[in-house]
Order: structure tokens, then C-alpha cells, then sequence
């Protein structure tokens, strides 16, 4: 075993010297500089839709890129499209399985996939006359935990078989299966440029990954329990985190660490998922105590809360023109607020 | 204080213990500071009619700690943290099964750490229906079944019909041994035990916080440690969890390990970028958008979810560009790109410097991404023989490293093949046209305008007809 004593000893070694440049390069913290930046106002938010339909937990929701459409799953073993301004269902999806994990809209708005425990993820075509299944992308070992579309020809998904993929629509095949996390994954976020994606795990660790190449390129430490929400920073060069250890952080890809870590004592649920405001001054995080807190991500306080769920917010969705914030939660219900 | 199961860390530096461990640990750290003798909650002994009510303490003593040791200034606050800690069934309201803290004179009393969460309880209906036979051979009034636990008792013995012989004589033993304590002691029990299946079997309409999130409990990490009985009940011990889900095939060690060590040795060459420098970046960029962020700025006309007006999403649509709308195209050259007027507006510009094709050949890659796999060949050879090849009709000048690239991944055309030309003349446009664009006479009257334009002319093409 000598061998691999040596090799442990010099990934330990490495280890040591990343935490040291990232000392070296931490000559002020985010708190300190954004001193100067006049405080976000207090923000209270209404409740401006509330979307009834689904009979079960609401386990995740996606915004279509209309700003308006949305599809959210849930263990009544729907999908259900949403025309959220008038409050009317587009359309029900009936799912195989009804332990749907996630769901997302694709960026055309022809498509939507779905997955959960049965390991697989099925993608569903909305513009046929009756709704058809596309693919049954079949090849995790694992649960799916959080699925996007680049476009109408690929598909990343993230797995609790610690794998992320990305799959060719056509073929139904994994083009590329992304390799490094030693925990179960659990949410993933595109970058801006669609270039490369972020992915969250159970071994509290969240990795940046080149999609073309397969690589990770960058791993970023800090959370003490599995990170269960994720998302790019606007401008794709940092990224918030959301854990079971009850904190989100904040990490720059430059700085190659973390900046902030938004948490506050009196805090004492999980991040269940998180969505930022356009401009990403305002992070909104639902936790497992029912409420989804704003935090200002600049300065790392706490501006606002939203409560109205009679139970645990498992999904939030920013529509991409920012006009406001959906929340969706075990207590079967889809909020929209500003 | 019962140790909570014991933190064992894995080989590979992951935590076995559940992610729930956390948070009763949070909990419990509260808990340690509410009980402690000088500085916690005054606990008493209260007198009322006929009988003392041990061991307690109100609803209000509870809201004036959090806001005094735990800085919670809004009573909002301490109320939804303190429901949440009662959901969870470390004190409870020893007069309901509702598990919720209130601010006023209701007797609250704490669990006793054997029935705390974070021992990983999962009790079995078997117990509960234990427990709930032995209430029944109890005479007080007070310790009377509620409906709902009525109606529990008559579905559990629907379904253990064949075992309630069994069950019965169990409930009758846990009577005889409750009897025999003392009576403060057993109110005081009772109570904790009563509180326990409030956490366990909620009172319908009810969160059950033990409910666990399908992800994670597809995890079952210690299912040796889960206990499921609590009154001894042998039979209904399972050595294993049906859900548990084996761990991934462990890849050859030695070869992990090298990979990960060429992971580490990547991370640690890349440059890193002095915080001070982020900082301001990100500080700058939020200074930008925040106009264009509704939460912070009042869109124009309106925002359709507080007005119910659609007009802002039909002019999002529209070709129409308003003065806000070009005002982002010059914060980066990507906002250009992305919004399909500015790259509209961006082509007639290039048209008029006879240098369109840069911008025709970046879109006509963007798009041959997005092509199902049996187009690509066929595209790849279009581009190539409209922007690349020899005597090209729209000759770009890429590179001479790109070309060659270009050229050998022609050979086994891919929907990546112009990958590096296309970094080139992105970086060409974006260094040399954009700015030119930016400072453009065209651009900068769009951006003075105030006045709304006729929607189907260009304002460039209107400008080149005088």
C-alpha cells in the first residue's frame, strides 16, 4: 500500500498549498468592501398568485424562458404547466413515477423533462397535438436529483449516483459523464454562457465542470453538510450555495473561494433551494422551516421573509426578466411574490 | 443530556451522520442554554385546584428568553423559531397535541432527551399502538383518547388483528410499571411520552417534521442506529433498510487517486484573482443592473404581476428598443449578443464597416450547436465553404492556429468544429467593432432618443436614407 500512502500524502500536500494561495489572495473581505454600498431596503414582498392543483408535495418548479410559463413536479405524480399570470394549468403531464425529484422547462419552450427515484430522466414534448414522450434517458444508477436543457438536443443532469451527465437527445445516449464528486448530487446550475455548469453534492462540496471537455475544473469547500441548491451569480463569475448545515455561500470563480457565507442564529433549518434577483443583489432561499428568507448578497444580511407556506419551500424559480419570485412547497402550493 | 449518536467520519472525509444531525444539534445547543440553572428559563412547580402541575414553564417565559440571549428582536421571529423547535418535540404545551408555541400563559415542559429526535427515532405503528391501548386501560378523565386517536386505535387494530393478543398483554405490562411510579413523576412522563407521538403521529391537518425529503432517505447511512421500538417490541427490529441503496462500484484506488491528484495540481496552477479586485467587480455589476432589477427598480410601463398589465413583456418581444434597453448594450458586448435587436442593430453597423461576416459567422456556430446530430456534417461543410474555405464568398480572417484546427476538425465534423474560430472572432468583435458600435453615432442617438420610433425601421437604415 505504500503507493497509495505517497499519493495520499501528496494530495494532502497540494490541498495545503490551494488553501494557502487562497489565503494569499484574501486581502479583504466582501463584507469590508461592500461597506460602502448603501443597504438594500427592507423588503417586503406580496403574495401576488397562489397556484392551486397540485394534491401532493411540490418537490420542484422551472421557469420557461417566456417569463410567464412555468412547469412544477410533484408526488401526485403530475407535471403540471402553469400559465402562472392568469393562474390557469396549460397542461398535466402524468408521470410514470410518481417520486419525482425534479423538473425543468426547456429554453425553446417545446420541451420539459422530469426525474426522480426512478433514476431516469423522461423528456416530454408539448407542442404534439397530445403530449408525447421524447426519451426515457436511462444510465444513472442513482436517483435524478436536478435536470436542465441546454437546448432541444442536450440535457445535463445531476444524480445521486455522485454522477453528473450530459446526454444527447437524439440518441438518448450520455455524451459525456462528469466524474468527481464522492457524494450524492444534488442540484446543478448552468453558467450564463452555457459553457460550463456548477454542481452541488452531499459531500458538502460544490465543483465547477467544462462542459465540453468533461473536466472539473475548479472545487470549492467550506459547507459542513450536503449542499442542496446552487446557482451562477448573473455574469457567471461567482456562485451561491444553499446547505443542510442551514448557511448559503457565496464563491468567486476568480478568487477561486468562498466570500460570504449568509447565516444567522436564529436560522436553524436546511437550504432547500435557492434563486437570485436579477441583478443578484437579492438571494431568495427556501428553508426547511417553512419560510424563504432574502438575503442582500453583498453585504450578507438578512432584508426579508417570506411566509405564507404551511410547510417545508422546496423549490424557488426567478423568471429570467426578474419581475418576481416563485416559491413552491410541500404544502402543494406555487406562491408568487413581489 | 443524552449523547446524540456519535459523528463517525468516513475514509473519504465525508460525515456518516445524517444531514438532520445538524440541526437537532442547533436545536439542542438552545435547549442546553434554556435549561441552564442560572440563565435559563425559570422552570416552577405550579398550584392549581386541587393538584400541582410540575415542572413548567409559560409560552411568554419562553418568547422573552429567545428575545433576550438569542438577539431575536421581532417576536414573529421567536415564535416561528420557537414552533419550530416544539414541531420537533423538544418542549411542548402539556395541555394539546398541537405542537406550537404561543405568547401567553400556556404551560409549556421539556422533552426528556431519551425521546429526542436525534436519536433517530422511527417508531413503528406496532408502539403506537401499544401506547394507544394502554391509555384506554387508564381510568382518567384527563388522559381520555382524542378522536383522531380513536379512530388511529380502531384502524391499528383492523390491522394487527391477528398480533393483539400480543399487543394487548404489552400495553397491559407498560400499565402496571407506569402505575407503580410516583404520581408527580408519571404526570410529568405521561406528558413527555404523549408529546413524543405528537412529534411521531401529528394530529391530522398537522406538519410531520419527521417526514424525511426522498432524497435523502434514499441514503439510509446508519439504518443499525434508526430505533424502532420503544417499548422493547422485538420482532419489529430490522437489521437493514429496504431503501438502501448500495454505494457506486469504488474505481481502481491508485488510479482515483492520480486523478485527483492532477485535479489538485490544475487548481492549484490557475491564477487567482486578489479579492479586493472580485470584490469591486461584483460591486460594479450590481451597480449597473440594479435599474434593471425589478425588486429595486419600478419597471417601465409597469410590472405585470402588480399591474396585470402584459405591456412590458410585449415590448420585450417587440423589435421596438427603448432608451433602457439600449443602454445595456453598452455595459459589456455580451448584452448585445444576447438581446436579438442589439445583435440586429450590431449587424448593420458591421454592414456599413463591410465587416458583417464576423457576426454572421459567430451566429451560424451559436446555431449549428443547437442542430440535431444527422444536420451537423452537412452544416459544418456549409460554414466551412461560406466563411472558411478558399475564395470563400464571406472570408473571415481567423488566426492562422485556428484555420489549422479548423481544417483537421472539418475531417470529423462535430457540433464543437469551429470552437476555436469562433473564440477568435468573438474576441476580434468584441475588442475591436464593439467599441466602435458603442461609440457610433447610430448607437449614441439611440440611446439620447426619447421619442418613440416607428416599430418596423431600423433607425440605422433611417439614418443611411438621407
Amino acid at each position: 500500500m505504500g503507493e497509495m500512502e505517497q499519493m495520499k500524502k501528496e494530495a494532502e500536500a497540494l490541498k495545503t498549498q490551494i488553501e494557502a494561495a487562497r489565503k494569499a489572495a484574501h486581502d479583504t473581505d466582501m463584507a469590508s468592501a461592500a461597506s460602502g454600498v448603501a443597504p438594500a431596503p427592507r423588503v417586503q414582498l406580496k403574495t401576488r398568485r397562489t397556484l392551486k392543483g397540485h394534491l401532493a408535495k411540490i418537490y420542484a418548479m422551472h421557469w420557461c424562458t417566456d417569463n410567464r410559463l412555468m412547469v412544477s413536479a410533484s408526488q401526485d405524480g403530475k407535471l403540471l404547466i402553469w400559465d402562472s399570470h392568469t393562474g390557469n394549468k396549460v397542461n398535466a403531464v402524468p408521470l410514470k413515477s410518481s417520486w419525482v425529484m425534479t423538473c425543468a422547462y426547456a429554453p425553446s419552450g417545446n420541451l420539459v423533462a422530469s426525474g426522480g427515484l426512478d433514476n431516469m430522466c423522461t423528456v416530454y414534448n408539448l407542442k404534439t397535438p397530445v403530449i408525447k414522450t421524447v426519451k426515457e434517458l436511462d444510465a444513472h444508477t442513482g436517483y435524478l436529483s436536478c435536470a436542465r436543457f441546454l437546448s432541444d438536443t442536450e440535457v445535463l443532469t445531476a444524480s445521486g449516483d455522485t454522477t453528473c451527465a450530459l446526454w444527447d437527445l437524439e440518441t438518448g445516449k450520455q455524451k459525456t459523464v462528469f466524474l468527481n464528486h464522492v457524494g450524492d448530487c444534488m442540484c446543478l446550475s448552468l453558467s450564463p454562457d452555457m459553457n460550463s455548469f456548477v454542481s452541488g453534492a452531499c459531500d458538502s462540496l460544490a465543483k465547477l465542470w467544462d462542459i465540453r471537455d468533461g473536466q472539473c475544473k475548479q472545487t470549492f469547500l467550506g459547507h459542513t453538510s450536503d449542499i442542496n441548491a446552487i446557482s451562477f451569480y448573473p455574469g457567471g463569475n461567482a456562485i451561491i450555495t444553499g446547505s443542510d448545515d442551514c448557511t448559503c455561500k457565496m464563491y468567486d470563480l476568480r478568487a477561486d473561494q468562498e466570500l460570504i457565507t449568509y447565516q444567522d442564529a436564529a436560522l436553524n433549518s436546511g437550504v432547500t433551494s435557492l434563486a437570485l434577483s436579477m441583478s443578484g443583489r437579492l438571494i431568495f432561499a427556501g428553508y426547511d422551516d417553512f419560510n424563504c428568507n432574502i438575503w442582500d448578497s453583498l453585504k450578507g444580511e438578512k432584508v426579508g421573509v417570506l411566509s405564507g407556506h404551511d410547510n417545508r419551500v422546496s423549490c424557488t424559480g426567478v423568471p429570467p426578466d426578474g419581475m418576481c419570485v416563485c416559491t413552491g412547497s410541500w404544502d402543494s402550493f406555487l406562491k408568487i411574490w413581489n | 443530556m443524552a449523547q446524540p449518536s456519535s459523528c463517525a467520519q468516513s475514509s473519504n472525509g465525508v460525515a456518516d451522520e445524517s444531514p438532520n444531525m445538524l440541526v437537532y444539534r442547533k436545536m439542542e445547543d438552545i435547549i442546553a442554554r434554556m435549561q441552564d440553572e442560572k440563565n435559563g428559563i425559570p422552570i416552577r412547580t405550579v398550584k392549581s385546584f386541587l393538584s400541582k402541575i410540575p415542572s413548567v414553564f409559560s409560552g411568554s417565559d419562553i418568547v422573552q428568553w429567545m428575545q433576550k440571549n438569542l438577539n431575536i428582536e421581532d417576536q414573529v421571529e421567536a415564535l416561528h423559531l420557537g414552533t419550530l423547535m416544539a414541531a420537533h418535540g423538544y418542549f411542548f404545551p402539556i395541555s394539546d397535541h398541537v405542537l406550537m408555541l404561543k405568547d401567553d400563559g400556556t404551560f409549556y415542559r421539556f422533552q426528556t432527551p431519551y425521546f429526542w429526535p436525534s436519536n433517530c427515532w422511527e417508531p413503528e405503528n406496532t408502539d403506537y399502538a401499544v401506547y394507544l391501548c394502554k391509555r384506554t386501560m387508564q381510568n382518567k378523565a384527563r388522559l381520555e383518547l382524542a378522536d383522531y386517536e380513536a379512530e388511529s386505535l380502531a384502524r391499528l387494530q383492523r390491522a394487527f388483528a391477528r398480533k393483539w393478543e400480543f399487543i394487548f398483554m404489552q400495553a397491559e405490562a407498560q400499565a402496571k410499571v407506569d402505575k407503580k411510579r410516583d404520581k408527580i413523576e408519571r404526570k410529568i412522563l405521561d406528558s413527555q411520552e404523549r408529546a413524543f407521538w405528537d412529534v411521531h403521529r401529528p394530529v391530522p391537518g398537522c406538519v410531520n417534521t419527521t417526514e424525511a425529503d426522498i432524497k435523502k432517505s434514499s441514503r439510509m447511512k446508519q439504518p443499525h442506529k434508526t430505533r424502532k421500538s420503544v417499548y422493547g417490541l422485538q420482532n419489529d427490529i430490522r437489521s437493514h433498510s429496504p431503501t438502501h441503496t448500495p454505494a457506486p462500484d469504488a474505481k481502481e484506488p491508485v488510479l482515483l487517486s492520480s486523478l485527483q491528484i492532477q485535479h489538485w495540481q490544475t487548481q492549484l496552477d490557475r491564477h487567482r484573482l486578489k479579492m479586493s479586485k472580485v470584490a469591486e467587480s461584483l460591486l460594479s455589476f450590481s451597480e449597473q443592473y440594479i435599474e434593471y432589477d425589478p425588486f429595486f427598480t419600478t419597471p417601465e410601463p409597469s410590472n405585470p404581476w402588480i399591474s396585470d398589465d402584459v405591456t412590458s413583456w410585449e415590448l420585450e418581444a417587440s423589435k421596438e428598443a427603448g432608451q433602457q434597453r439600449v443602454k445595456r448594450w453598452g455595459f459589456c458586448f455580451d448584452e448585445v449578443l444576447k438581446d436579438p435587436v442589439g445583435r440586429e442593430q450590431f449587424l448593420r453597423f458591421l454592414e456599413s464597416e463591410f465587416s458583417s461576416e464576423n457576426l454572421r459567422f459567430w451566429l451560424a456556430v451559436q446555431e449549428l450547436k443547437k442542430r440535431p446530430i444527422r444536420e451537423v456534417p452537412s452544416r459544418v461543410q456549409e460554414i466551412w465553404d461560406e466563411f472558411l474555405a478558399p475564395g470563400a464568398p464571406s472570408a473571415i480572417n481567423v488566426d492562422s492556429r485556428s484555420y489549422d484546427k479548423t481544417t483537421q476538425n472539418i475531417k470529423d465534423p462535430g457540433r464543437y468544429a469551429f470552437q476555436d474560430a469562433q473564440e477568435h472572432i468573438y474576441k476580434l468583435m468584441k475588442s475591436d467593432s464593439y467599441s466602435r458600435f458603442i461609440r457610433s453615432s447610430a448607437y449614441q442617438e439611440m440611446l439620447q432618443a426619447k421619442k418613440k420610433r416607428n416599430k418596423n425601421i431600423p433607425f440605422f437604415v433611417i439614418k443611411n436614407m438621407k
